[in-house]
This record gives structure tokens, sequence and C-alpha cells, in this order.
């Protein structure tokens, strides 16, 4: 889990020194092309996670696996940062290039309701008292959900939109090979940045909900220094 | 396809059997719930006036020049009616949920799916009719032209078709919690907003004197997928929340 950070971090420097340093300049937009090597791969992820989390939430609900509903719990924050991160550097991209901060194209508009939508699977889980009830109709919202991603991905096709078109496919791209490296090694740094997010959160999410089982407290025994557990002059008396 | 337990002595199904007393189930919900709503009649009248009150703060918020008004207006019309729709909705199974009728209901293994298209069309029937006679004054207020009441009355009668169903959802995700409400609005909210956009679109065309159909279409479309299959989806999250 530590490694996937580590390594997410290091591919993350190597992009990012790829692309904002090695590139060379866009010939129509200047330097301001380079927050591309975090807004795409952040819009990739927002979009690829609420797929991960629908998945695992089906998994959930028809094969009853306990684990996936704590996946589904614990990629959310995760895609709303992404989100969230791909609707800013959206916007400071925009003022240089389209003029305006926001605009209520499809694009956008469809990245928004995404946020929203992990905030309302994040809530509903919140809102419950009994963790695994939260997590079973946390998963019911993500499958609901789901029908957002595809309108998003296929808004630049079907609505004549300000936001441009796909420029990498997954057999070809319009980018010149300088350009690209930077960003597919950012694609990979980002899902690496997810994994071991994931599998964090998910450790503390599993204790935590099952926190009254015997396993739990032997786990958590070990690992606590024995300091800590030093018995005080009041719990003699008990 | 799951079958009902037969009290008859002869064990045999039929298709048309199943399908009778499927529909069966779904009138006698619907008149259940229409009959309940109907005890208090007063209480259909409130959606009318959330509604005119929504109206009214655009009014004010806006202004009086008719130029800043005329803009906004149909959508102002459809914010209200939305915002309307979903006054009640959090109580659409509070009263079942608190006195165990949803229990006995899960518990019996009867056909929960036309017992919730039973409460699904009974919320819009009573808010979606009750909306439709607030339109003609909604109309005045705002200033739209007569003309284009045929356009809304059809819009807002497939857009309050997906509301419902809509909240069919939301109210199964929330039936246990207490405040629910705002977290009702929160969830269901980002899934209206395609049912809201293509209604205006419709509107918007209507008002240039274009064909409304593709918007309309499109609205339909996702209205009646949500009518097919929100009752589906309800019954699911039913049955894991009252299962435990």
């Amino acid at each position: 889990m530590r490694g996937s950070f580590w390594l997410a971090l290091v591919l993350t420097a190597i992009g990012l020194y790829g692309g904002l340093v090695l590139a060379p300049m866009d010939y129509l937009q200047g330097e301001t092309f380079r927050i591309i090597y975090i807004h795409v791969p952040a819009a990739v992820s927002s979009m690829s996670i609420f797929v991960f989390m629908a998945v695992q939430g089906a998994a959930a609900l028809i094969w009853r696996i306990k684990i996936c509903e704590i996946f589904v719990v614990c990629a959310a924050p995760i895609g709303a940062m992404f989100t969230a991160v791909t609707l800013v550097t959206g916007m400071l991209w925009g003022k240089p290039t389209w003029g305006t901060y926001w605009i209520w194209d499809a694009r956008l508009t469809s990245e928004l309701v995404l946020l929203f939508l992990y905030l309302g699977v994040i809530a509903l889980y919140q809102s419950y008292s009994d963790l695994r009830a939260g997590a079973r109709a946390a998963s019911v919202l993500a499958l609901i959900g789901v029908i957002n991603v595809p309108i998003i991905h296929y808004s630049v096709h079907w609505w004549s939109t300000l936001h441009q078109g796909e420029t990498i496919t997954l057999t070809d791209s319009k980018m010149h090979a300088s350009m690209l490296w930077p960003l597919l090694l950012m694609f990979v740094a980002s899902k690496l940045y997810f994994l071991g997010s994931l599998l964090l959160r998910a450790r503390v999410t599993l204790i935590k909900q099952e926190s009254g089982k015997a396993w739990v407290r032997q786990a958590l025994a070990i690992e606590l220094p024995t300091a800590v557990i030093k018995p005080t002059p009041s719990s003699a008396i008990t | 396809m799951n079958r009902p337990p037969s009290s008859s002595a002869a064990p045999s199904l039929s298709q048309s059997n199943f399908a009778k007393r499927w529909l069966q189930l779904l009138v006698i919900a619907l008149v259940h719930e229409l009959r309940q709503r109907l005890r208090q009649p007063s209480q259909l009248l409130h959606p009318i006036g959330f509604a005119v009150l929504v109206a009214l703060l655009f009014g004010f918020a806006v202004g009086p020049q008719p130029d800043r008004l005329a803009p906004v207006a149909p959508a102002a019309l459809f914010i209200a009616l939305l915002l309307a729709n979903f006054l009640s909705m959090e109580l659409l199974f509070a009263s079942d949920f608190e006195d165990g009728t949803l229990d006995a209901l899960a518990a019996s293994g009867r056909e929960m799916v036309p017992l919730l298209y039973g409460k699904a069309l009974a919320f819009w029937l009573a808010q979606g009719l009750s909306l439709l006679l607030a339109l003609p004054l909604l109309m005045i207020l705002l200033k739209l032209p007569a003309m284009l009441a045929p356009t809304l009355i059809f819009t807002f009668v497939m857009m309050s078709l997906g509301l419902s169903f809509l909240g069919l959802i939301g109210s199964a995700l929330t039936v246990r919690l207490r405040a629910g409400a705002m977290l009702l609005m929160l969830l269901i909210l980002p899934q209206a907003v395609p049912l809201l956009i293509f209604s205006l679109g419709a509107i918007n065309a209507a008002q240039l004197g274009e064909p409304a159909a593709a918007p309309l279409l499109y609205l339909s479309a996702i209205s009646l997928a949500l009518f097919a299959l929100a009752p589906l989806a309800a019954k699911g999250v039913l049955s894991q929340e009252i299962g435990n």
C-alpha cells in the first residue's frame, strides 16, 4: 500500500517534470495547455472511479460480498476529490483560453452533477447509524448514478459544446509523442494513488465497521505500543 | 418471475392469473393510497400554495419590468413545479414504516412491486393533478402566453411522472432516517436535472414556434424508463432495509 503511494509520487514527479518542463509549447494555447497534465487524468479518474464504485456496488448487492460494500464507501471520497480537482483545474484553464471560468454546456454540467452524485453517496452513508445498512444504501445509489458517466463521456459528441472533443483514443492520438508520454505517465500515477488511498481507507473503514469483533481487538492490541494500555489506578478499582 | 404462493386448492398458476393478481394488488394499493390522501383534502392544496409562493418569490426577486421576467418565466414555472413535487416525497413510506406495515409486507412474501406502483401512481395523481390545477394561475403570474398551455400541460405531466418514480427510489433509500427530507432532495435533485433540461428545452422550442417533439420524446423516454424500472430498484432497496 505504501509502495503504491511512493510509486505514484515518483511517477507524478516524472510526469509533471516531463509535462511542465520538457514538453514543447502548444502552437495555439502556449504555456497554459500544461494544466492538461492534472486536468485530464483527474477527469478520467473521476469517471472511472464512479464506474468502479458501481461495479463494486453491484457485486455487493448481488453476491452480498462485504468487502465490496466497503470499497464503494471508500472510493466515494477519492472520486469526489478527483471530480473537484477536474472542475477547479478546468475553471483555471478556461479563464485564459475561453475567457470565462464557467459555462453551462453539457460536459461541465454533467461533471458538476457527477460531483453531486459523489457527495450524495457520501452523505447517504454518513447519515446511517448502522454502517452496514448505510454501505448497502450507498451501493444502490452508486448503481443508480452510474448512468450519468456515459452521458459525460459522450456529451462532447451528442451536443455541440465549448469543451473540446477527444484528443486521445485507444488506438490513436492527436497529440505529439513528446506531449503524450507525460500524460500517460500521469494516468498511471493517478491510478496508483487511487489504489493506495482506497486500500488505506478500506482498512480503516473495515476496522471501524467491525470494531466490536474479536479479531479487531486482537489486531489493534498487537499494533498498539504497550505504553498506551498501561493500567491506571482508576481501572484497578473496577 | 416470482409467483406468489397460491391459496387455492388447484396449484396451477397461469400467466393471466398472475397478471390479474398483480393488477389487483396495484389497484388495491392505488385506491388505498388515494383514500388516505383524500382524508385530509386541504393537504392537496399545499403543493399548489407552495408552487404559487415560489413563483411569487421569482416575481419579487426579478422585479416588475416585463423584459426581465419574460426570459426566466418558463424556468421559474418549472422550478416551482419541481420543488412543489418534492414537498411530501419523504413521507411516501413514513407512515408505513412507522407502524410496521413495510416489515409485514416484506415478511409476507407478497409481491411488493405492484404495491410500490400503486404508491407512486397515487403520489403522481395527487401531487401532479393538484399542481396542474395551479398551472393557469402560475401562467398568469409569470405572464406566459396561453398558446403554450398544451405543451406546458403535456411536459408537466411527463416530468411529474418521472419525478414521482424517482422519488419512490429516494424515499426508499431514506426511509430509515429521521430528518430525511433534505438528504432526499440532495440525492434526487441531481438525477432530476435531465428531466428539467428536456422540459425546458420543449418549452423554449414551443416559445420560438419550433416543433417541440425532440425534447418531449427524450423527456418521455426518461420518465417512462423510470416508470418501468424504479419500482424494481425501490423493491431492492426496501428488501435490503427491511430485511435487517
